[in-house]
């Protein structure tokens, strides 16, 4: 069974509705001890890391995910917040996050963007495969049967990850520089953008995480 | 590996910017598909449904959907035929129309849209933009800036269909929705809406300097060129249409269209700053 983490930061509804078009069967799960059968694990969210962290706290569901995903090796999508919080931090707030990923979250760099670029980076993006993590293998094959010429994405937010090695980010996107897109570590995957609200693009990529089998 | 992968020239994509063109749905008190000329008379459109599915065919960025009727009838949003419309579109959507109150907005956002339009509600000043900055994020609270003339011809905000005129001049309110922390401005050209004639550049630009915010050119496009008039020159990070995207063209029936991405590619994107 997926099973959608709701811990009160962002649009549920959206990923709920790209799901059941891809025919798949999915739940929501309100805290931690909803996450019993899941198989699949969905981490959406918008909004201040803080927020997001002190939510997943609030709901309990901070040591069931660690165990669900750091011993039984769930395979887990976060998206957009979601995929930042398996950082370690962020430069938007002070809390730590869940530390699944070598990485930080860091601010736009506004003097990098040019006057006619502006902050939360909010749109569509074509999105590629980044080529030193083709070549290395880290860019997980399902992923890279579905990012073809034509890949883009909406994205909206203000931060950005930043992976100490630059080859967990497994896929580009552009904003005034190079950002990462996507990130992917043994059973983790993150998408800064939205898979729910990115049409046909983003059906075949939410379709890849769910036939996922990380090795 | 199946397929040949997409490598960029370094440090650009390979098919250069792209920015936001954004289909306009104004539904009435009747849940109705209509549109505007000048905030004024209005022409039925459709089915909103209808419209959001064909939307999805065509790929479209994202869309705006405005109640028209909301804040003038002093009535709560139309819920159910949000989250119907919601539910309908894999793009992001934005509501607008009668939020007033927090509980609104998220009740709006319980529909399943990623963003809410706040307008009506600058009349009790910027608190609820802060609130819901606060609660939901700056992306997910869009400001919607309606401007007319008032007699003397001078620009001012204008809410209620254009009936109730802001007392503080369009810069203040700019800086100060800013500061409150919306995530974007929606700059609407009331005296330019349904015209065809293009955005009020002029207009565009002031709220693009005032503003570190993204802004969204809304109310008078009439062809693909106006979208890069708003970009080039207005320095606007998105655009937004209404009639161009419901009718044939100027003076036709109604046919929901949107431009296919090559098109958008070759006049549009490819002359971008």
């Amino acid at each position: 069974m997926i099973v959608v983490v709701d811990y009160g930061a962002g649009n549920i509804r959206s990923v709920m509705n790209m799901l059941k078009a891809l025919g798949a069967k999915a739940r929501i799960a309100k805290d931690g001890t909803e996450l019993g059968d899941a198989t699949r694990l969905i981490l959406p969210g918008v909004g201040h890391f803080d927020h997001g962290m002190s939510q997943l706290e609030a709901r309990g569901f901070l040591e069931p995910l660690h165990t669900r995903v750091l011993n039984d090796r769930l395979p887990i999508l976060g998206i957009c917040l979601g995929a930042q919080l398996i950082a370690r931090r962020s430069e938007e707030g002070e809390r730590p996050g869940l530390g699944w990923v070598a990485a930080d979250v860091v601010a736009f760099d506004s003097s990098r963007l040019g006057p006619e670029l502006r902050v939360p980076h909010m749109g569509w993006a074509e999105t590629w495969a980044h080529a030193p993590a083709v070549t290395q293998g880290k860019l997980p094959d399902v992923l890279a049967d579905t990012l073809g010429l034509e890949a883009r994405f909406y994205y909206v937010h203000s931060f950005h990850l930043l992976c100490d090695d630059p080859d967990t980010a497994v896929m580009r996107a552009h904003h005034g520089y190079e950002f990462a897109a996507a990130v992917a570590l043994d059973n983790i995957m993150g998408f800064q953008f939205h898979p729910e609200k990115s049409h046909v693009h983003g059906k075949t990529i939410l379709k890849a995480f769910l036939d996922w089998e990380p090795a | 590996m199946t397929q040949q992968h997409l490598v960029p020239t370094p440090g650009r994509p390979a098919q250069g910017r792209r920015v936001r063109v954004i289909p306009t749905l104004l539904i009435d008190r009747q849940g109705r598909l209509v549109k505007t000329v000048k905030f004024g008379k209005r022409a039925y459109i459709g089915d909103p449904i209808n419209a959001v599915r064909i939307f999805n065919t065509k790929q479209v960025d994202e869309l705006i959907l405005i109640d028209i009727d909301a804040s003038a009838d002093g009535r709560e949003p139309p819920y159910s035929r949000i989250a119907e419309i919601a539910s309908e579109a894999f793009m992001p959507v934005a509501y607008g129309g009668g939020l007033i109150f927090e509980d609104q907005i998220a009740r709006t956002i319980d529909c399943g849209v990623e963003k809410v339009i706040l307008s009506g509600a600058l009349a009790q000043g910027s608190e609820l933009i802060g609130t819901a900055a606060q609660r939901w994020g700056s992306q997910a609270v869009t400001v919607c800036l309606p401007v007319g003339r008032n007699w003397r011809g001078r620009q001012q905000v204008r809410l209620k269909r254009g009936r109730k005129a802001l007392k503080d001049d369009l810069n203040t309110v700019v800086t100060r929705v800013t500061e409150a922390g919306a995530g974007e401005i929606i700059v609407y050209a009331i005296d330019r809406d349904g015209t065809w004639d293009g955005y009020d550049i002029d207009l565009c630009a002031r709220v693009a300097t005032a503003t570190t915010l993204p802004v969204v050119a809304c109310g008078g496009a009439g062809q693909l060129a106006h979208f890069r008039e708003a970009v080039e020159e207005a320095g606007c990070a998105a655009v937004a249409a209404g009639s161009l995207f419901v009718y044939q063209a100027r003076g036709k029936g109604v046919l929901i269209s949107y431009p296919a991405q090559d098109r958008l590619h070759s006049e549009f994107f490819a002359h971008l700053p």
